[in-house]
């Protein structure tokens, strides 16, 4: 038996919402707990780590919210889109490859078929495999709800969104529709890197991502972020702006880690000691910076 | 308590009606409900794949997705994949190459082939391997296992 059917701590209601609209009124009273991809979700509330809500409501018959869309210089990744989609996906391809990269490192072949972008941001995992490469590309969240009789939206810098492990600022009543971010510049280069003992299926020990702009030797626009060395994913923006419109030299780099270990502030746990985790950033942070990227 | 509710579904071609607590798994529903037991609890946490299911043509841990996601779908599972007394191309590969030892991850390992060789006719050694990453076996057969797989793969291209 998988001892599951005895479940008494399931939720009271169900329901599958086809449309964007019905799911924020299914949400309004802020008493419910929203199903997508359910790859975390089942596991969290099966070890008791998230407790059910009155009401389990399965978003992912809603069409609207899956895909990727480009409008006004602007690409959209509806919140239901799966990492599988994400790895197929020509768009995404060529205007933000690092997605892709971030994609093909993410769990297996069978989660990444169902897990989605939006649960994967929601989750809000400090070592989440696709948000350092959001960070970098300067993603906003769009945030759904129903108030006064009408769906209203409001948007979110990601960089903003976490709060601590699990915790963000969305609040129980929102519905995560969208994650946006202004396409990047042609010449923009971004790379994602991350640890672990196997190429896939592996909680970061730590991932980096960095997005720049270079011209010769000189960088500009860098967007630097990491996975698993806080209690959120961070966007280092003090090296950030260390490096921002320097020429590389091995003494920036070198000011660069300095800067960075003064912005982490990772922990020991199961999968690594925090001075295997900081030893770990630097050697990313001189291997993102030392790559033509 | 937790809320049952009824769900309609195809499973294996043939369409089937449950009624199911809302937080149980797709896997508690083939196995401990319907009594489909080719289908297999390992990890239950979606590490290993002896669970692997095909919905709508796509390959998933039944483990860790909810019974109420089934409704209104088509589940293929182990059972679906034989024809009256004849195997699979797959499965009848993993024989030749004696593809098996326990058993134990083989329904998972076969169903994540098909779905792998349904979608790549062009299937390389590599792309297989990376797209067995999450199915473990413990026998350590995964040499067999990418023969079988391969030879398939080839056959079809």
């Amino acid at each position: 038996m998988t001892a599951e059917l005895k479940s008494d701590q399931g939720p009271e209601e169900y329901a599958a919402p086809s449309t964007i609209e019905e799911a924020a009124r299914l949400m309004a009273d802020g008493d419910a707990l929203i199903l997508a991809g359910g790859t975390d979700l089942k596991l969290q509330t099966g070890e008791g780590r998230i407790p059910y809500k009155k009401r389990l409501v399965n978003i992912r018959r809603i069409a609207d919210l899956r895909g990727v869309t480009m409008d006004s210089g602007e690409l959209r990744i509806g919140a239901l889109t799966t990492m599988t989609d994400i790895l197929k996906d020509e768009l995404l391809g060529d205007m933000a490859p690092i997605l892709a990269e971030a994609a093909n490192h993410f769990a297996s072949s069978q989660i990444r078929n169902v897990a989605t972008i939006g649960g994967n941001i929601c989750n809000a995992s400090p070592a989440g495999d696709s948000l350092p490469a959001l960070l970098v590309l300067d993603g906003e969240v769009e945030l759904t709800c129903f108030d006064s009789g009408a769906l209203t939206n409001r948007r979110v810098p990601l960089k903003d969104f976490f709060t601590g492990p699990g915790k963000t600022v969305k609040r129980a009543e929102e519905l995560l529709s969208a994650v946006c971010f202004a396409v990047p510049e042609q010449r923009a280069r971004a790379r994602f890197l991350k640890s672990g003992p196997r190429p896939a299926l592996e909680i970061s020990v730590v991932s980096a991502a960095l997005s720049a702009l270079r011209d010769g030797n000189e960088v500009f626009h860098v967007r630097l972020a990491f996975g698993a060395v806080g209690p959120v994913p961070l966007r280092a923006m003090a090296t950030e702006a260390l490096l921002e419109g320097k020429t590389l030299t091995p003494q920036l780099i070198e000011e660069a880690v300095e800067t960075l270990m003064g912005e982490i502030s990772p922990i020991d746990d199961v999968r690594a000691t925090a001075w295997y985790r900081g030893h770990l950033a630097s050697v990313y942070l001189r291997r993102l910076l030392s790559d033509d990227c | 308590m937790t809320v049952n509710i009824d769900i309609r579904f195809v499973l294996n071609g043939r369409t089937v009606q449950a009624s199911v607590p809302a937080d149980m798994s797709a896997l508690a529903l083939l196995r401990d409900k319907l009594g489909m037991t080719g289908t297999k609890l390992a990890c239950g946490e979606g590490e290993c794949g002896a669970c692997t299911i095909l919905i709508d043509g796509e390959s998933v841990n039944a483990c860790l997705m909810y019974a109420v996601d089934c409704d209104g779908r088509e589940i293929l599972s182990i059972e679906g994949l034989r024809t009256e007394e004849v195997l699979s191309d797959i499965q009848q590969a993993f024989v030749d190459h004696g593809a098996i030892q326990c058993g134990f991850c083989t329904p998972g390992m076969i169903i994540q082939a098909k779905y792998l060789v349904d979608n790549n006719p062009t299937l390389s050694l590599e792309e297989l391997q990376r797209g067995l990453e999450g199915n473990v076996c413990r026998c350590t057969g995964y040499k067999k296992i990418f023969d079988a797989i391969s030879d398939v793969a080839n056959a079809e291209a």
